[in-house]
């Protein structure tokens, strides 16, 4: 088994009674003091996030904004300076290669944020088409992030760095410092709760992470209540409910696909084969990745690809793969480890309380 | 974390053999391992059961496991708040996060006293 990759705060969570847990090839906390109590701490008030694993790209030069349009869904020449935008890599079947995040920093300047575990293949893959005159660097090793989410989240933030540092809008980021290092702060998040991811440089990231959960409305939380939260939204996790095999549209996504201009799998986004659909599951027993789903009438029309107990609405819910043609049926049989479970067809978010668009004063 | 007037078993449970009654549930190092418990399934009243036998389930945000009976008897009684508070396993596994109530059919047998299943947990886990 190759060994496990590290973070600027992994010491940090072994001294401060993490569970530990592979994610990604790294080695994560998963929880500190229990996944229920972190998820209701973000909810509620505001948590500190470990997600150094995730990879971080730039790119710059003359050209790079026609470019990269080009290589991913996003808008990414009409996004303003100062905004970034959700969207995904595809390959030429329009399968999902990855799901990120771009950043326009200045006309031919952007930041592209991956999945830790599509690093290594999406810098191939965009180095191989975008032209040799732009800079594509990949700066996953020497950068860090931190994610700050909940209603508190600006207090914490703001205490920490300074007054209207976090009145952003949503989707927008800054540019700024932390001590002498280089910090961009994004009013973005993965919980449905107002928040931030923070970028810097790995060696400063110790200093803002234990500044940010010194705060008394802040604690930290582990990578087990970030998937109760996400999944709570509805919002998908690459390597469950998005892969090569469903395109964006099957996804849930086809309102982020409007781009006029051509893009690499555009073609091929009218193939439907599946739908990617809600489902709320009574009880608390829950649904797990790759149970199949079945109609009332024991036909098998699909697999779950995540699903869980949802704290904040005490009950369970799933998103599964389904036939494109029962995506609409109203009812669901599960066929889990130990029962058929009865699950209803459900609308996204789960969870409507979030706070992540509020607007703020 | 292990009290000395429990009997334990391998797969994690305890028993508190009282006359011709035992009680049982799952022990601190179970609930620790699974983080929180979200959902628990006991036996029905009245079923019949043996030692190592799977009589019901139990559920944690991340993982599952069976629950298997430390002994032989006849359910007499199960923890219906856990229905509704399957957090109570965490917060008290050896008293309010009790599952099973058990009429004896036989002596225990094949049981760990607390330090050799304490010396059993000690190379597990984290």
């Amino acid at each position: 088994m190759q060994e496990l990759k590290t973070t600027p705060l992994t010491s940090w969570h072994r001294e401060n009674g993490a569970k530990m847990a592979p994610f990604a090839g790294y080695d994560m906390p998963v929880q500190y003091e229990g996944i229920l109590a972190e998820h209701r701490q973000t909810r509620e008030s505001a948590s500190v996030f470990d997600i150094c694993h995730m990879g971080e790209f730039t790119l710059e030069g003359p050209g790079a904004a026609e470019a990269l349009d080009g290589l991913v869904t996003q808008d990414v020449r009409k996004l303003a300076p100062g905004r970034c935008g959700y969207g995904f890599l595809l390959n030429p079947k329009a399968g999902v290669l990855d799901d990120l995040i771009v950043y326009r920093r200045g006309p031919d300047r952007y930041l592209i944020v991956v999945n830790a575990a599509c690093e290594d293949s999406d810098f191939v893959w965009m180095s191989q088409r975008l032209p040799q005159s732009l800079a594509l660097t990949n700066i996953s090793a020497k950068t860090a992030k931190i994610d700050l989410q909940g209603p508190r989240s600006r207090e914490v933030l703001e205490d920490a760095l300074g007054e209207d540092c976090g009145r952003l809008p949503y989707f927008g980021f800054a540019e700024t410092g932390f001590q002498n290092a280089w910090l961009l702060i994004s009013r973005t998040g993965y919980t449905g709760e107002l928040g931030y991811e923070l970028y810097l440089p790995s060696d400063a990231a110790l200093d803002l992470w234990r500044t940010l959960v010194g705060h008394p409305l802040a604690r930290p939380a582990g990578l087990g209540a970030r998937d109760t939260l996400r999944l709570e939204m509805g919002y998908p996790l690459y390597g469950q409910d998005l892969d090569p095999e469903h395109t964006p549209v099957e996804a849930g996504y086809g309102r982020l696909l409007g781009k006029a201009a051509p893009f690499l799998g555009k073609p091929a986004l009218g193939r439907v084969n599946e739908r990617l659909i809600p489902l709320l599951i009574d009880g608390r027993r829950a649904a797990r990745h790759n149970d199949r789903v079945l109609l009332p009438s024991g036909a098998e029309v699909g697999a779950v690809t995540s699903g869980s107990f949802a704290p904040s609405l005490s009950c369970c819910v799933a998103l599964a793969y389904v036939r494109a043609d029962a995506a609409e049926e109203p009812a669901f049989r599960i066929a889990a480890q130990r029962a058929e479970l009865d699950a209803r067809r459900a609308t996204l978010p789960f969870y409507t309380q979030g706070t992540a668009r509020n607007p703020l004063d | 974390m292990y009290p000395n007037d429990l009997l334990y078993t391998k797969t994690h449970e305890w028993a508190r053999v009282e006359g011709e009654t035992a009680t049982m549930g799952v022990t601190w190092f179970a609930q620790e391992q699974l983080g929180d418990l979200t959902f628990v399934e006991l036996p029905e009243i009245g079923r019949s059961v043996t030692p190592g036998e799977e009589i019901g389930s139990v559920e944690s945000v991340k993982a599952a496991s069976e629950i298997y009976s430390p002994l032989a008897g006849e359910v007499i009684k199960v923890n219906q708040d856990l229905e509704n508070a399957p957090e109570l396993v965490n917060q008290d596994p050896y008293g309010r996060g009790w599952m099973v109530r058990i009429r004896l059919s036989a002596r225990p047998e094949g049981l760990l006293e607390a330090s050799a299943y304490a010396a059993l947990t000690a190379g597990q886990g984290h």
